[in-house]
């Protein structure tokens, strides 16, 4: 035998700490090319996007009534609607590909014989995942905010970091990455497969939004409970004008928690499905 | 010492269909175990409920006395290789193993000791995609060794290794057996098992068929037979018939013939005046033990309806 290789029949005591699982979920995560191409991609979604659309603003400036001047809100430009839309779905992906891809490929057996505790190593899974995508996410904001105001103040139309809202605006668009790919995640448990998951997540997320408005008390409350809603809603900085009334309108507070109930609920449903059933 | 594989009444269903039914069996360290069965046996059900992975409908399996799901590290207990195709194809097989490593908070240093070991040092850095069947069964070895364990299970493990692979993997197996490891191997072929296990537990539809050492088995079913060819078939069956024998004709014309040694069928045949043409004494091979075992279990045969 090779001197040193099968050392000795017996186990020794070694305790089960917690941080090696977020270790091991951190070489997981890294080790895949497509997690260096997705986050790749979201990070210049967003601020290229960005910059796209800050840019049409500054062309078109001169064009500009001085109603139209006083009403823009300068997050709509580093915060666009389009990617957001992007980084919705690709965060969203990121998290169903993270769990959904261990049942795909039977992964999740070797590491369940290696790691009998079930809920630890999902929960280091969904700590290293959502801790990743929160930094990119805020890196993107800032970035978007930073590069968008200042092509803006060159039209003394930007906004400064200090300025009401502004900080909102950068958390708001930030963190939305974590809670879609959390979402991701809890979808990816439900159903065990990838691209259903992924499926389901992008209605759930995207296109259920879009067939509630804010009319009926009921709708509005659906509507409100939704994470890319209550984004929209933290990205405005000022009471809509005038001519525009919401018979129900939302609350800042109430997007926060519409935030953390997704993240906490995803959470908890990704820990409890994959927790109960035999991979 | 190491360590027992203890299942006592291990039942498993599914809906109305019993994978593993009141299975009670022990597997003892420093033996090579060969579990052997027809496909659909519940092989891989009773080692997956052994890890933990599937939960049992009923009765226990430990290892060491402990339930392999109340353990909340596993890699120092039990090693595994289930499935080869149980790995991310997308990563490198040193990303792989150094992930289950760190997750039970073994050594980088061991990655390294366990890829040379199972000769996948030179692929360490090629991604998993990429490896034939045989170097993901390597890798899989590679990965039930990494906690140096007491126990080692194998889910098939000859499938896709070249004759070279196979002959490494039999070494190793008796190699951790002579360590007082437990080594516990399933296979649906007793080729695999002659030249490696010591002991064998055979089973079909979820029940306990035998379970012995690979010497009793041989001993328990070598019923020598001996083949005759004749041009009178018929006749020469009559005598042997007669004289206590069980004949069957086999598919080539000759006759297979149970219960008299091969010099009285000649002899009886030269006093009848039946010509012989051919008179073999044959041994049953431990493979035909093993059919003869499972004849009655097998779960999918083929060309004929159930």
């Amino acid at each position: 035998m090779t001197a040193g290789l099968l050392r000795r029949p017996s186990a020794p005591q070694v305790p089960a700490r917690f941080r090696d699982l977020l270790a091991a979920e951190w070489i997981k995560l890294w080790s895949l090319r497509s997690t260096w191409g997705s986050l790749a991609l979201i990070l210049l979604s967003t601020v290229g996007l960005s910059v796209h659309a800050t840019l049409a603003t500054y062309a078109d400036w001169a064009r500009w009534s001085a109603e139209q001047r006083a009403l823009l809100n300068p997050l709509w430009d580093a915060f666009p609607q389009q990617a957001q839309m992007f980084v919705v779905l690709a965060a969203g992906s990121v998290g169903a590909i993270a769990v959904g891809g261990e049942y795909a490929t039977g992964l999740l057996r070797t590491t369940f014989a290696a790691v009998p505790a079930r809920r630890a190593v999902t929960g280091a899974k969904i700590i290293v995942v959502a801790g990743v995508m929160t930094v990119l996410g805020l890196l993107g904001a800032a970035t978007a905010f930073g590069v968008s105001q200042a092509i803006l103040s060159a039209r003394h139309a930007g906004m400064s970091v200090g300025e009401p809202g502004a900080l909102r605006g950068i958390l708001a668009s930030g963190l939305l990455v974590p809670v879609c790919a959390l979402a991701g995640m809890g979808f990816a448990a439900l159903v065990r497969h990838t691209a259903p998951a992924i499926v389901a997540a992008a209605a759930a997320l995207l296109l259920l939004p879009t067939a509630v408005d804010e009319d009926e008390r009921w709708t509005a409350l659906l509507r409100h409970a939704m994470p890319v809603p209550a984004w929209q809603r933290l990205i405005e900085i000022s009471e809509p004008p005038p001519w525009i009334t919401i018979a129900h309108p939302a609350t800042i507070s109430g997007a926060w928690t519409t935030y953390a109930a997704w993240a906490a609920i995803s959470a908890l449903v990704t820990v409890l499905a994959v927790h109960r059933r035999d991979p | 010492m190491g360590q027992v594989i203890e299942l006592t009444a291990l039942t498993k269903r599914y809906g109305r269909t019993t994978a593993v039914d009141d299975l009670t069996l022990t597997v003892r360290p420093g033996h090579v175990t060969g579990f052997l069965g027809p496909n659909g046996a519940g092989k891989s059900t009773t080692l997956r409920m052994i890890l933990g992975l599937t939960t049992p409908t009923g009765g226990t399996a430990t290892v060491d006395g402990v339930r392999f799901a109340d353990r909340p590290r596993g890699l120092r207990y039990a090693g595994a290789l289930l499935d080869a195709g149980d790995v991310h194809g997308g990563r490198s097989a040193r990303a792989h193993l150094a992930a289950l490593a760190r997750s039970n908070g073994i050594a980088g240093a061991r990655v390294e000791e366990v890829l040379r070991e199972v000769g996948l040092a030179a692929a360490a850095r090629r991604r998993i995609g990429g490896f034939s069947l045989g170097m993901r069964q390597r890798l899989g070895i590679a990965a039930a060794l990494l906690g140096d364990p007491p126990v080692l299970l194998f889910d098939e493990p000859f499938n896709g290794l070249d004759p070279e692979g196979v002959r490494w993997v039999r070494g190793l197996f008796r190699r951790l057996a002579g360590e007082g490891r437990t080594v516990f191997v399933s296979s649906h072929l007793m080729s695999e098992m002659e030249h490696c296990a010591d002991r064998l537990v055979v089973i079909g539809r979820g029940r306990l068929i035998a379970e012995q050492s690979l010497a009793d088995l041989a001993a328990r079913s070598t019923r020598t037979s001996v083949v005759v060819r004749t041009p009178d078939p018929a006749g020469l069956a009559a005598v042997l018939t007669a004289e206590g024998a069980a004949v069957r004709p086999e598919d080539d014309g000759s006759l297979a013939v149970t219960g008299l040694t091969a010099a009285r069928v000649g002899d009886l045949a030269f006093a009848h005046r039946i010509p012989l043409h051919e008179l073999t004494a044959r041994t049953a091979s431990l493979e035909e033990a093993f059919m003869e075992l499972t004849a009655a279990s097998v779960e999918y045969l083929a060309g004929e309806a159930r």
